[in-house]
């Protein structure tokens, strides 16, 4: 009402950030603090044939060690994603219940002492003995014992997906695209490592712990340890960037609990960066393998989609590939299966785009390649095959702006006239290559209900709180503005306090639902207090309101007048003063409609990218990227803009750089750090352009917004992708793409040399 | 062993462990909270102060390497309750999201000022390429510090402009 939502205003948090002054969970300073360090198992599978930690024990500082031998036993709990609103552990083994070693990097020992460097030196001096046993680490070692799985994704997910009759599209088929893919393991790595501070009060246990919910992280620590959550307070108001990986809680967590009450100090614990990769989940490696059937005119007949990948010994968890990939394009007939191998690596987890990133990716190569061999550009066979319901289910997508995304993208990026011959433009030594793909990414309705409470004070100002956290996302920004426009008050007059789980219930903000789900309650809070004094206005004989219909009744600026006619009304403060108020408050709830609501539900983006190869060298520099977005309502287009850009650099560092590659030797990661696994910097971040469409939506909640946070990685490692083909002639099937890849294909390697090696091109 | 550094223009003396790291002993001995720790192998540069007048990653300094040097972090960009242009910069332009590599990278943006008042894009994407960021993408950390180059080139020339410069720099 205030016209506040929607405003390009900048972050609230961002003066505490420049300055220094805003704290993560590993800068609270307490006193008697002792530091934790975790030792990790040397071996990928086996048993701790000896354990001897007198050595560490003697060194200086040393408070306490914890082993498989003195460690408490605690609770069975099994895996469910976060966003379902219970107990979440990343894996549902627990380390140091036993002596059996189930991945290399799995907590044997956990070391506490006065002084970091103690903790770390002690640990060094922990000796263990293994009776190793052999590993399968990678889908190659285990590909002969695949199984599928019934569910997989927490148990969220069915492992397949079928539409139709593909047997029937193939044979209707004028044309087959089929194409392997295989995907290296990606680790998230956000740049503050997971830490955990525990510090118990008798039997009362607060944590200050780097997360993406902190009730997920009281209910799965109340859980693992037999404690009722209301003995567990989780207090985290800055947490520095997540993706993913701190979407579940992982046994550290608890075993930093677990530590400061063996050692009776608080007790901080933050992952090095080289237990990083064996801590919190990753994305697993896997392989993909797609098969389109086609019309000539373009129709997609049928689609099969295969997915294998590998999972920890004890959880069926594969990201779901299919999602978007059944959704995007009207075709009678899909087939989606996921298959598992068992493997000595943890569970793998949610990273960032979860799953759909990859299918996506898999799809629109595929559609790349069928626009290719037909002859048709890839945005025109894209509209020939999109469509205004959900082919699953028949139902009206919530709503759309993909045919919107295709013309603003496409515009902004000047892809008409687009010469659609590989290696068609040269300049220099460089072959240059566009491309484009769809992006999608679903609207998942799991969430409990979310709750925020609004207080009004009778000066007109206001305190709106509920138990999330600010991961960088822009969270505490837009809630501000959010409250603000629901209660008609200024955005200065607006406190949001977050961060504390005494506070009413929120979900944990992944796949994208942090802004739709947390914005609800707080617009339900803030306009239940806003209903309360219209309707008290309304019903006192002294307000200049008095007798109004209170739906004709506005508020700006706290004054709450007719609407239409500014000069007749009241501000809040005149109405609780004669009232004798000091304040007003509201506690605000939000449902999410039924997970069979008759809508499809997908926020749709286009990708487009341009990009160089060097003729000679094959090294791949991303010149510009542009992503056209429809996330529905936009609440500030700074903080979105921004997600989105990020999600598109996540896309091409996915295209080009992560991987994460086993050792298989010692099944252990061969590159954890991050010397090792390559992520984007400054000087290769591509010109990056974001178009917003705003589509409206009646679905997803009371403001219609849809989400930023995966969007903008969907599709974007698809164009540059396709980018590269278009570039050189040659389709690389393998992520992240390597000069290795293309050196044997650039124009003076040894297959464009032999005859007939690359016919498209000659 | 002791150790005595100026951090901030404030000496310190302090008896520390001779493996003590420059960002541990700023974090947890001076609770100079600012400057974060993120990789221990110099890649992310989540941890970069000044040292002296350079930048340098403090998870790959030892405390003692500082030793009768100047230490300069976050905390001391801000001067006399006004945000040096750097910092309004990152504000400004949603130069962060989480926040995390922001300190790391102001101190790096604030030393390339200083030194090339009037970078080029390219120029900056190459300074602060020793620095990661996760969540931005790096276009608005870009447009950040062009703010700031901007902001100082339109300033009155003669004072410091707030930049914050130490005493005895041009």
């Amino acid at each position: 009402m205030s016209g506040v939502i929607g405003q390009a205003v900048s972050r609230i948090d961002g003066p505490a950030k420049v300055t220094g002054s805003a704290h993560y969970s590993g800068e609270i300073a307490l006193p008697g603090l002792a530091y934790a360090e975790i030792v990790g198992a040397r071996v990928a599978s086996g048993r701790i044939t000896s354990i001897d930690t007198a050595q560490a024990e003697d060194a200086e500082g040393v408070a306490g060690i914890l082993t498989h031998l003195n460690m408490p036993k605690v609770n069975n709990v099994p895996l469910l994603p976060s966003l379902i609103g219970g107990p979440a552990p990343g894996e549902t083994f627990f380390p140091m219940q036993d002596d059996v070693v189930h991945y290399a990097g799995q907590p044997v020992a956990i070391v506490v002492a006065d002084g970091l460097e103690q903790a770390q030196h002690a640990a060094t001096l922990v000796q263990i003995s293994y009776a190793e046993t052999p590993s399968i680490t990678t889908i190659d070692q285990g590909r002969a014992d695949a199984y599928e799985p019934e569910k997989i994704f927490g148990g969220l997910m069915p492992a397949q997906t079928r539409r139709g009759n593909v047997e029937d599209g193939f044979a209707a088929a004028d044309l087959l695209i089929d194409a392997p893919f295989r995907f290296a393991a990606n680790h998230h790595n956000p740049i503050e490592a997971l830490t955990t501070t525990a510090v118990w009060d008798g039997d009362q246990l607060t944590l200050y712990d780097s997360c993406q919910g902190i009730k997920a992280v009281q209910l799965t620590v109340a859980a693992l340890l037999g404690l009722s959550p209301s003995k567990i307070r989780v207090l985290t108001r800055y947490v520095g960037g997540a993706f993913g990986a701190k979407a579940m809680v992982w046994p550290h967590v608890t075993l930093t609990a677990l530590a400061a009450q063996y050692v009776r100090r608080p007790v901080r614990l933050a992952l090095p960066r080289g237990q990083m990769f064996t801590s919190c989940g990753h994305r697993e490696e896997q392989e993909q393998h797609i098969e389109l059937g086609a019309t000539s005119d373009g129709k997609l007949t049928a689609i099969r989609h295969h997915k294998i990948s590998i999972t920890s010994p004890f959880d069926d968890w594969a990201e779901p590939a299919f999602g978007v990939a059944s959704q995007l394009y009207a075709c009678p007939g899909f087939e989606g299966v996921h298959r598992l191998v068992r493997g000595n690596t943890m569970t793998p987890t949610f990273t960032r785009g979860p799953g759909e990133a990859v299918g996506v990716f898999t799809l629109e190569c595929a559609m790349d390649e069928l626009a290719s061999e037909l002859g048709i550009d890839p945005i025109e066979l894209r509209l020939r095959n999109i469509t205004d319901v959900d082919p699953n289910t028949g139902h009206p997508w919530s709503s759309y702006g993909l045919r919107e995304c295709f013309e603003r993208g496409a515009r902004r990026f000047g892809w008409a006239g687009r010469n659609p011959q590989p290696r068609s433009e040269r300049h220099g030594n460089w072959l240059i290559g566009t491309g484009m793909a769809t992006a999608g990414y679903p609207i998942a309705f799991f969430m409990h209900t979310q709750r925020a409470r609004a207080h009004l004070y009778a000066d007109g100002t206001a305190i709106v709180q509920t138990a999330t956290q600010e991961f960088g996302t822009g969270t505490s920004t837009v809630m501000t503005q959010v409250a603000a426009d629901g209660l008609g008050i200024g955005l200065r007059d607006v406190r949001f306090e977050f961060g504390d789980t005494d506070l009413p219930n929120a979900g944990s903000p992944v796949g994208s639902n942090g802004a739709m789900m947390v914005s609800a309650a707080v617009h339900n809070a803030a306009t239940a207090v806003r209903d309360q004094l219209i309707t008290l206005a309304v019903s006192d004989s002294q307000s200049p309101l008095h007798g109004a219909d209170p739906a004709g009744v506005v508020v700006a600026g706290g004054r709450m007048t007719l609407a239409g006619d500014a000069n007749t009304g009241e501000t809040y403060s005149s109405l609780m003063q004669r009232h004798i108020m000091s304040d007003a408050e509201a506690i605000g709830s939000w449902d999410p409609p039924p997970l069979d609501t008759p809508h499809g539900l997908l926020t749709f983006g286009a990708q487009f990218a341009r990009v160089a190869v060097d003729a000679d060298l094959g090294i791949i520099r991303v010149r510009h990227m542009v992503g056209a977005f429809a996330p529905g309502r936009v609440l500030n287009p700074k903080t979105a803009r921004s997600q989105l850009m990020g999600g598109m650099l996540w896309g091409m560092s996915q295209a080009l750089l992560e991987g994460t590659h086993m050792d298989t030797r010692h099944g252990r990661w061969a590159n954890a750090s991050l010397g090792d696994y390559l992520v984007p910097v400054n000087a290769d971040a591509p010109d990056v352009d974001v178009e917003l469409i705003e589509v409206e939506d009646h679905v997803t909640g009371p403001l219609g917004v849809k989400g930023v946070g995966e969007i903008g990685q969907v599709g974007a490692a698809a164009a540059i992708a396709n980018a590269v083909y278009h570039a050189t002639g040659y389709r690389v099937r393998e992520l992240p793409i390597a000069v290795e890849h293309l050196l044997a294909h650039l124009p003076s390697g040894p297959a464009s040399a032999a005859a007939g090696a690359q016919p498209d091109l000659t | 062993m002791q150790i005595t550094m100026t951090v901030n223009g404030v000496s310190h003396t302090r008896d520390v462990e001779a493996r003590l790291l420059l960002i541990h002993f700023l974090r947890d001995e001076l609770r100079l909270t600012g400057s974060h720790w993120g990789c221990d192998t110099s890649n992310c540069g989540a941890c970069v102060v000044w040292l002296d007048e350079t930048p340098v990653k403090s998870c790959t300094v030892l405390a003692a390497m500082a030793d009768g040097r100047r230490v300069r972090t976050v905390e001391d960009l801000a001067r006399g309750g006004r945000l040096d242009p750097v910092q309004q910069g990152f504000a400004e332009c949603h130069g962060l999201q989480c926040g995390f590599c922001t300190p790391g990278m102001m101190m790096t943006a604030r030393w390339l000022l200083d030194h090339h008042p009037d970078p080029s894009v390219a120029e900056i994407r190459e300074a602060l390429s020793g620095q990661l960021c996760r969540c931005t993408g790096y276009e608005n950390i870009v447009r950040s510090v062009r703010w700031a180059s901007e902001h100082e080139a339109a300033q009155p020339a003669g004072g410091d402009g707030g930049t914050g410069r130490q005493a005895g720099e041009r």
